[in-house]
């Protein structure tokens, strides 16, 4: 189990439990949290969309070219943002920081 | 346009699962009518992944969305479902036994039965989250185009990457006072052919190019838009001055008018029987991804089994004086099935086999 925090769109932190083998998208789910995940992982929407703290993002390396095609729907990308659906979760991201974007 | 249409079973969505639930009903001989979010069936598979090939179908090793849901149109051909498209499901009412399922237009569906199979709820445009951008769209907020010419003379921007963005510069570049393209990267996704033209009329003057650029704020004033704030990803502001703003950031489900039908959820999806896919509500039944059970899958598939077992609980609530006759589809007695329509494959499954048996 790895531990990654969360800050919503509401500005409330989450201190979350992630399965290695799953994806951030299916932990973040499990946990609870309020984010969509419309294709169900299949990197066919962007509703899965988390910015990943600065200090975090070497450690989860940036998006493919097919998740920036995808990206290309959300709102407020930044340079950090990833889709967590692409996520897996593993031992080396504990500790991993990201936010939820501002929703419609 | 307000019509009443009476029918045994009203199906909401028509991706796949709800497709197939037009056989699953015809095959036990009841009829139905479709209600339809999006202006074409196929759900997610039309909308977001056409080309995309399945491999979890039983019976195909590898399909092309686009192609099951043509497959599956055909399927329930026979049994001559009404489709309602580009209207969504607003309101389910009942009075003993009949429900009502009234429509975006206003018209009204009577059953006796109702499938949801509205996967993560209607599709609709992705809504840029800005302060005050509900009250603006129709009027200065846009999602699509109906008639380029009403933008003559106005000054417009196209916030979005895609082929929609593209397209929709380039027709508007011929009637708007300006165009103004903002996208947050420098790579645009679309036709080669579009790519071209758009850098023509960049280089002419006709479109002006605002990359790596996101949506930040509107300004409106009297409920009506005057200008765009933009931000460059390194922080920069900036401001647009327009009187519409067409956002193309494709499309997802929201869950809608459904959420108030007055059945069981759980989070955004409807909880049901998992041996009879019957919601909270007698006669409502919930399939495919919008359903909720324990050890449920979101898979077509699944999806298709439940389609099944609802149409089957179906019947009992459509036919509650009619005792229930198995019978395969296979059964060359069946009354329900127009055998002819499905004629040409099953002289197309007779040449297979022949070869097959031929080559062993």
């Amino acid at each position: 189990m790895i531990s990654i925090f969360v800050l919503d769109a509401d500005g409330t932190s989450h201190t979350i439990e992630a399965k290695p083998g799953l994806t951030v998208m299916e932990a973040l789910r499990a946990a609870g949290l309020p984010l969509k995940a419309a294709c169900g992982g299949s990197l066919a929407c962007a509703t899965c969309h988390v910015i990943v703290a600065e200090k975090d993002f070497d450690r989860v390396g940036p998006p493919s070219e097919d998740e920036e095609d995808m990206l290309d729907q959300g709102f407020d990308v930044s340079r950090t943002s990833r889709l967590a659906c692409q996520i897996s979760v593993c031992a080396e991201l504990d500790g991993l920081s990201l936010r939820l974007p501002r929703r419609s | 346009m307000s019509h009443l249409a009476q029918t045994d079973i009203a199906i909401i969505g028509a991706g796949p699962i709800g497709l197939s639930a037009i056989f699953a009903c015809g095959h036990l001989g009841m009829r139905c009518h479709v209600i339809e979010a999006l202006s074409d069936v196929g759900g997610q598979c039309t909308a977001l992944y056409p080309e995309k090939p399945i491999y979890d179908i039983p019976g195909f090793p590898s399909i092309a969305a686009a192609d099951l849901i043509a497959r599956l149109v055909a399927q329930g051909r026979p049994f001559a479902p009404h489709f309602h498209l580009g209207q969504q499901a607003v309101k389910l009412t009942r009075a003993g036994d009949a429900l009502s399922v009234e429509i975006s237009d206003g018209s009204t569906i009577a059953a006796r039965a109702v499938i949801i199979a509205a996967g993560g709820g209607a599709f609709g445009p992705n809504r840029p989250p800005l302060a005050g951008i509900e009250s603006l769209e129709g009027t200065s907020v846009h999602y699509w185009v109906k008639d380029a010419a009403t933008f003559t003379g106005m000054r417009i921007v196209i916030a979005g990457g895609g082929d929609s963005a593209v397209d929709w510069a380039i027709a508007l570049s011929q009637y708007a006072r300006s165009v103004t393209l903002v996208h947050r990267r420098e790579r645009f996704r679309c036709a080669p052919a579009s790519l071209q033209k758009l850098d023509e009329l960049r280089r002419s003057g006709r479109i002006a190019l605002k990359v790596p650029y996101q949506l930040a704020a509107l300004k409106a004033e009297s409920g009506k838009l005057e200008a765009i704030e933009i931000n460059h990803v390194d922080g920069r502001h900036e401001q647009i001055e327009a009187e519409h703003l067409l956002a193309c950031f494709g499309i997802s489900s929201n869950l809608g008018p459904l959420r108030d039908f007055g059945i069981a959820l759980s989070g955004e999806r409807i909880l049901v029987d998992p041996f009879t896919m019957e919601t909270s509500e007698r006669a409502v039944f919930a399939v495919g991804d919008v359903a909720r059970y324990s050890g449920k899958q979101q898979l077509i598939v699944t999806g298709f089994a439940e389609a099944v077992t609802a149409a089957r609980t179906a019947y009992d609530r459509v036919f509650p004086d009619s005792p229930f006759h198995f019978q395969h589809s296979t059964d060359r007695s069946a009354p329900h099935l127009n055998l002819e329509a499905h004629k040409v494959d099953t002289e197309l499954m007779t040449v297979a086999r022949t070869a097959a048996s031929i080559e062993t």
